[in-house]
């Protein structure tokens, strides 16, 4: 790892003075569990660590049905699964961050740092950038694709997005508030999420001197929510492909069904094809089988991950059948 | 005492923020009290600190060490090359395998993955820091009757993982140890003996003070 400069500032405005304007001069630790790791494989090469976690006012859960539930950024999530009212209100929310299977991560990893953690793709692990670019052409199509993306994948980015909390928060209309010298701006979780066209971009929306300081989540009497994540092993990895939902059940029918899938797309890929095959149905099996092949039905794989359709289509139709019997 | 020097340079630092605004000179604590501008403004450089060696102090097992180290040092590293405190293995350098775990307030985190600079004002338990008196702590004694190891290389990390993990979890389920344990591999795959081991200091140790 290379050696930086280190400072722990106690307030926002501090530590966004302590930033760069410059990406890759300047990182912001959080958790670390992403960053320290890519620092030693000289992915990240910082030239100064700013540790965001002494700062009070990014920490603290609150919830009231009014106002819904503000997470601080620096929550852990394991903070986040001991939460009461986040588990009596947002079961999807709660299965998300359960799918983070080592406590020793859930300790340490923030809900700030789960949403901006860099993607698992192994070209980009190994230096060959998001892209994965090597003589102007990316390695992926042709390449070890297994697990790369099969919606929103017609070039250049293959990579899938790795948040966990994304799809659930993006399917409850949540928003985070960034913090930047020019003071604050709130967008929705959905628009944080880009997928890059050129080298060198980012995939969040955030300048290199903003801090992502919190994330508020809508509350809606009666929503009833789940996450339905496929992995190849029980024990800590990064799905093979997710699912979160977001539905009402009123007069028995579905009302207001949000479909976001994860790990599928460089970006957490919502459905408005499956939130239509859901819309004004009567909750069944064949409805949520429904859904899901509405979520894949323009699935696109690359050479090496057309079984990630079948899983992505059996994730949907997982996490709706599991928000539908819910009570609520 | 902790929290009181938070406070306490939380209110500094405010006070910092407020001269370099060019503020009103009314110093909140008097901390500041007949600084002038500029000093206020060194005070907020002195806040970044290396790439050369920092003075730190880690509070391992219950003792303090001070040591001068590179802000890039891990926890990890601290312990086994600086301290000669060596029970927590390195093995793949990058929080996905479990073998560096160590307690930090109690709970496990990575040392491979957590910074010493980061760990400071904090309590760290290592595998050292388990036995008292020459006594084995419950859930040594269990991996140890229940031939939890085969290497070995894998055990420090998974002791304190499971010891963390008994002190939230007091009567465990199989699938709750199975999942409790998820972030600590065993290439060797002695996981039968591990959960069996669990369940057994799990017994052992209810009603009883947990080390660590």
């Amino acid at each position: 790892m290379q050696a930086f400069e280190y400072a722990s500032p106690r307030n926002l405005s501090e530590a966004v003075r302590l930033l760069s304007v410059r990406w890759g001069e300047s990182s912001i630790l959080a958790g670390g569990t992403d960053l320290i790791s890519a620092m030693k494989d000289g992915i990240s090469t910082p030239k100064r660590l700013v540790n965001i976690k002494q700062i009070s006012e990014l920490g603290g859960i609150e919830f009231s049905p009014r106002n819904g539930l503000r997470l601080g950024a620096m929550v852990t999530l394991r903070g986040l699964l001991d939460h009461a009212d986040v588990q009596q209100h947002y079961p999807g929310l709660i299965q998300a961050a359960e799918g983070v299977r080592s406590e020793q991560l859930r300790n340490m990893g923030t809900a700030g740092g789960e949403l901006l953690q860099r993607p698992r793709c192994w070209y980009y692990r190994n230096g060959y950038g998001l892209l994965a670019m090597h003589d102007g052409k990316s390695l992926v199509p042709d390449g070890q694709n297994e697990y790369h993306a099969i919606l929103g994948n017609s070039g250049p980015a293959y990579f899938v997005s790795p948040s966990g909390l994304a799809p659930i928060l993006i399917a409850l209309g949540a928003t985070v508030t960034l913090h930047g010298p020019r003071g604050t701006r709130r967008i929705e979780v959905e628009k944080l999420f880009v997928t890059p066209t050129r080298v060198g971009q980012r995939e969040h929306d955030i300048q290199p001197n903003e801090i992502l300081t919190e994330i508020r989540v809508p509350y809606r009497a009666g929503v009833r929510t789940a996450t339905y994540e496929v992995r190849q092993k029980e024990a800590l990895d990064w799905p093979l492909a997710a699912a979160a939902v977001a539905l009402r059940v009123e007069g028995g029918v579905i009302r207001d069904p949000r479909v976001v899938l994860g790990q599928v797309a460089p970006v957490p890929w919502a459905s408005p094809e499956a939130d239509r095959a859901l819309s004004g149905k009567r909750p069944s099996e064949d409805v949520a089988d429904a859904a899901g092949r509405a979520a894949v039905a323009k699935a696109t794989p690359l050479s090496k991950n057309g079984y990630k359709v079948q899983l992505a289509r059996i994730a949907v139709k997982r996490a709706v059948l599991s928000a539908v019997q819910q009570g609520g | 005492m902790r929290k009181k020097r938070e406070k306490k340079e939380a209110a500094l630092a405010l006070s910092r923020r407020d001269f370099l605004k060019g503020a009103g000179v009314t110093v909140s604590g008097g901390l500041l009290v007949g600084s002038s501008a500029a000093a206020a403004e060194a005070a907020v450089s002195e806040n970044v600190v290396g790439p050369g060696p920092v003075p730190i102090t880690l509070r391992i097992n219950g003792e303090n060490h001070r040591l001068s180290l590179e802000p890039r040092i891990t926890l990890l590293d601290a312990l086994r090359d600086h301290l000669n405190i060596t029970g927590s293995k390195k093995v793949c350098d990058r929080a996905t395998c479990g073998a560096c775990t160590m307690l930090m307030d109690k709970k496990p985190v990575y040392a491979c993955t957590v910074l010493a600079i980061e760990a400071e004002g904090h309590d760290i338990t290592t595998i050292e820091g388990l036995a008292k008196d020459g006594q084995l702590s419950p859930v040594m004694e269990a991996f140890w009757k229940n031939d939890a190891q085969q290497c070995g290389f894998c055990t420090p990390g998974f002791v304190m993982a499971c010891t963390a993990f008994l002190m939230k979890n007091s009567d465990p389920t199989l699938e709750e140890i199975e999942k409790g344990l998820g972030g600590n591999l065993c290439r060797c795959g002695t996981y039968a003996g591990i959960r069996r081991a669990a369940l057994e200091a799990a017994k052992a140790m209810k009603g009883a003070q947990i080390h660590g």
